[in-house]
């Protein structure tokens, strides 16, 4: 896939200015609600008119204000799936399916046939004349996507697609969905707040904060370096500090504790929660510890620094199951894992 | 005593038959485009349209002999045309149209509110045609109200008297409907035609009512 998209919409006192670049297989934009994340893809599927801007896909302008382009959703040949799956309540399973072939104005023995190899292929047999409201939420969710995928988009858009799931189906469902979405081969953007999700189905993740694209990298690098502050926030660090760098050291303001600075400018730092080790008083911090809460596969410690700002929040520490730290006075954590912020 | 006189009860049928067609088709049309609308168009157009139903009927009589009358220019036309509506059964049809307008497109104009965009957005990016979408998506599941709205409005035309009365008086054989026949027949003292006619309007009226419950089923959630 190659896509383009330099837009800006304006709505009452939101604005959004997205710019971004792609030419991945699966892009996840992750942000937090309100974000701008689904006034994005309604824009490039043709169901929102950016104020200004330009979007190319697969070479193909589908906008640009400019010179007066906008196709309309119908000629942009773009599948958009949203939250609520979007199932026509009055049709049944089959009819709904059968709307995403209307375009191609095929006989009948031809619709019949293309029907039934999706319901195959999505496990949806049995359930042709159901009508939408008796379907499950896992079932609805496959339906909505093999209405999309017969009408063979260039390009499909998922809205928070697990987001309306029990947690309990949820990861063997994107699983699947992944499954099905590779083997039909087509570039897919989604849209999600929640970074496993994200992780799990998308090559490139973008961050999106306030009406803006603040960074888009590999999903690997973004978590490994997630360079911004929100970016960090919604890749799960839970820790993150004020700094304020003093010849060479960096003052973590809200901890209370310096670290040695590096040549890199940077206005917060984070640790993650799995990052923390038990030291001694040589080398370690001294920490109180606040509280020990129970997972139900770790152990979730809140501790605070010895000197930590009295208005700062505590800091979150991971360990396994089986540790005991009540009795731990000092932690520590490498160089490594600091996440250097702006 | 006089021979009791069927024609009303026919008349009043068909005036509010021919009513109901016409606001089915208009009632459709402006709910759709009115919900469509801006918030202050919406307010303005909406008040306009909402009128007949609470100004008094006699106050819609007025406006229609004022605009259709037979000293109206308008009025003059359609009657050298041959197509008078004043003092006409014609002319009925126009009143009920007019005062039941208002309970099909409010009744409609609300379902199409609360209709779920997403699905016509949904429909448009897998390459359906506006039309595909408005009569095979947005109306079966505007159903409910579309149905109650018409059998409410079908309801009032049957019942409607005072613009027609003003607007196209009491002629027996020919503009006289079962409303304006009850008055009619008891202001001459006949009481027996018009609880007669007023036995056929309550019948009337609850079986209409009868079938908008059975239509209106409760709504399903998905």
């Amino acid at each position: 896939m190659s896509i383009f998209i330099n837009i800006k919409k304006s709505y009452k006192t939101f604005l959004l200015e997205m710019c971004f670049e792609s030419k991945t297989n699966t892009l996840a934009l992750l942000g937090a609600s309100g974000s701008g994340k689904s006034m994005t893809l309604k824009c490039i599927a043709g169901i929102l008119k950016p104020d200004s801007g330009k979007i190319i896909i697969n070479d193909k302008v589908v906008f640009d204000s400019e010179n007066r382009i906008n196709l309309s959703p119908q000629r942009r040949n773009i599948g958009y799936m949203p939250q609520n799956y979007a199932l026509f309540p009055n049709m049944s399973v089959q009819e709904n399916i059968a709307t995403g072939l209307h375009k191609f104005k095929l006989d009948k023995e031809e619709i019949e046939k293309q029907i039934k190899e999706i319901i195959d292929l999505l496990q949806l047999t049995g359930l042709e004349n159901h009508k939408p409201h008796q379907l499950s939420g896992g079932q609805a969710q496959r339906v909505a996507l093999a209405r999309i995928l017969v009408s063979r988009p260039d390009l499909l858009l998922l809205d928070e697609p697990f987001a309306a799931l029990d947690d309990y189906l949820k990861t063997r469902l994107q699983m699947k969905s992944k499954e099905i979405i590779d083997k039909f081969n087509i570039p897919t953007i989604l849209v999600t707040h929640n970074r496993d999700e994200a992780y799990l189905l998308a090559d490139e993740i973008g961050i999106i904060d306030k009406g803006s694209l603040i960074i888009k990298k590999e999903k690997k690098e973004l978590f490994k370096e997630p360079e911004f502050y929100s970016a960090a926030l919604l890749t799960g660090c839970k820790n993150i500090t004020k700094v304020i760098k003093e010849k060479n050291k960096l003052n973590l303001l809200d901890w209370g504790i310096t670290i040695e600075a590096i040549n890199k400018d940077c206005s917060y730092i984070g640790v993650r929660a799995h990052n923390f080790k038990v030291s001694n008083k040589n080398s370690g911090y001294e920490i109180q510890i606040i509280g020990i809460s129970e997972e139900p596969f770790e152990k979730l410690v809140r501790f605070r620094f010895k000197n930590q700002n009295i208005d700062s929040e505590d800091v979150y520490w991971k360990i396994n199951k089986n540790d005991t730290v009540e009795d731990v006075k000092y932690i520590e954590f490498d160089k490594k894992d600091i996440l250097y912020l702006k | 005593m006089t021979q009791f006189d069927l024609f009303p009860l026919w008349n009043s049928l068909r005036i509010a038959a021919i009513s109901s067609v016409i606001i089915f088709f208009l009632g459709i049309l402006l709910g759709y485009y009115v919900s469509k609308l801006p918030r202050l168009a919406k307010g303005i157009i909406d008040v306009v349209l909402t009128l007949p139903l609470v100004l008094p009927p006699t106050v819609v009589g007025y406006f229609l002999v004022v605009i259709l009358g037979n000293k109206s220019p308008l009025g003059q036309f359609l009657s050298t045309i041959g197509l008078p509506f004043f003092m006409t059964w014609r002319g009925a049809i126009i009143a009920s149209t007019v005062v039941a307008f208002p309970l099909m497109y409010r009744t409609v104009r609300g379902s199409f509110e609360s209709f779920d965009e997403n699905l016509a957005d949904a429909g448009k990016t897998l390459g359906l045609s506006n039309t595909y979408i408005f009569w095979r998506i947005r109306i079966p599941n505007c159903k409910s109200g579309i149905i109650a709205g018409i059998v409410l409005a079908f309801a009032r035309a049957i019942g409607e008297y005072g613009a027609t009365s003003m607007f196209v008086g009491y002629i027996q054989g020919k503009t006289a409907t079962i409303a304006t026949a009850v008055y009619q027949y008891w202001t001459i003292g006949n009481n027996t035609f018009a609880l007669i006619y007023v036995l056929i309007n309550l019948v009337l009226s609850a079986i209409v009512l009868l079938g908008l419950n059975y239509f209106e089923k409760p709504r399903r959630n998905r």
